[in-house]
């Protein structure tokens, strides 16, 4: 039976080395799904700069500390959800990167980059700690869910 | 390594060919150096031939900025030559197209710093 939405889900620790990983996972889920390579290659801009800032920001390269990323294959969308275990922040309070006074900052532009990539982006503090930001991209209509009810997810995800 | 420069002098400008990804960690710190080590001698000349990079997140935008800034405080220039379309879009999305000075043309670069 298919299910209507699948979910392949990756835990990495807090470290640079570990963002190629999850980009490479967003490749094969995006060209599984069926986005176009101009997409799947903001896609996967969006989801690196989610994942920098939860290692970076979020949870300040403690390797203690995971990101959570979580893909879920719907119907109508593409869903990445990017979790850290820091101490949350209110995105309402930083610095708009496109005001003239900031344009030559050296940071500040992830969140844009995210909210231009993709269809939605949203912030939220987890209830158990940390912050949560959920991003979806619309598929085009008429494509089939894929059944991913067999095999190793993660084992083929990476391309090993 | 995700990145990598070619230098090539042109008189007294440098050339810079760098192939890969300019992202944040090992990639945004070599060219900080690399830019940074040029301008300790004296070299302030700078051009950044962008055509064999096909991948810069925010950290590699912001290095191309706070480079951009750096090389103006020493009294020089850093422009772009060859841009990739995803680069150019990424320069328009951040409002950083009228920042930079971008050549299509190696030649007038060149030129351009005379």
């Amino acid at each position: 039976m298919m299910l209507a939405e699948n979910v392949v889900e990756l835990t990495i620790a807090s470290q640079l080395e570990f963002i190629d990983l999850v980009t490479t996972l967003t490749d094969n889920i995006t060209s599984m799904v069926g986005f176009d390579e101009e997409s799947a290659y903001w896609i996967n801009m969006a989801v690196r700069e989610s994942v920098a800032n939860a290692v970076e920001h979020g949870n300040k390269y403690d390797t203690q500390k995971s990101v959570d990323i979580r893909f879920t294959i719907g119907v109508d969308a593409l869903r990445v959800t990017v979790r850290d275990h820091g101490e949350g922040f209110d995105p309402a309070t930083l610095p708009d990167p496109l005001d003239p006074n900031n344009l030559l900052n050296p940071a500040g532009r992830g969140i844009l980059y995210m909210r231009t990539f993709m269809d939605g982006v949203d912030y939220e503090r987890h209830p158990e700690g940390g912050m949560v930001v959920s991003m979806s991209k619309r598929r085009a209509p008429k494509q089939p869910v894929p059944d991913l009810s067999e095999g190793d997810h993660k084992h083929d995800a990476v391309g090993n | 390594m995700q990145l990598e420069i070619r230098e090539r002098n042109v008189g007294d400008v440098v050339v810079l060919e760098m192939f890969g990804k300019i992202t944040i960690g090992d990639g945004s710190l070599q060219l900080r150096k690399t830019v940074d080590d040029l301008l300790g001698a004296g070299r302030n000349k700078i051009i950044l031939n962008l055509g064999g990079v096909s991948y810069v997140d925010s950290s590699g935008i912001g290095e191309l900025v706070s480079r951009h800034t750096t090389t103006k405080n020493a009294g020089g220039r850093l422009k772009l030559l060859h841009p990739t379309k995803k680069i150019k879009d990424l320069l328009m999305i951040t409002k950083l197209l009228t920042v930079f000075e971008i050549h299509e043309d190696e030649q007038a670069a060149l030129d351009s710093f005379q």
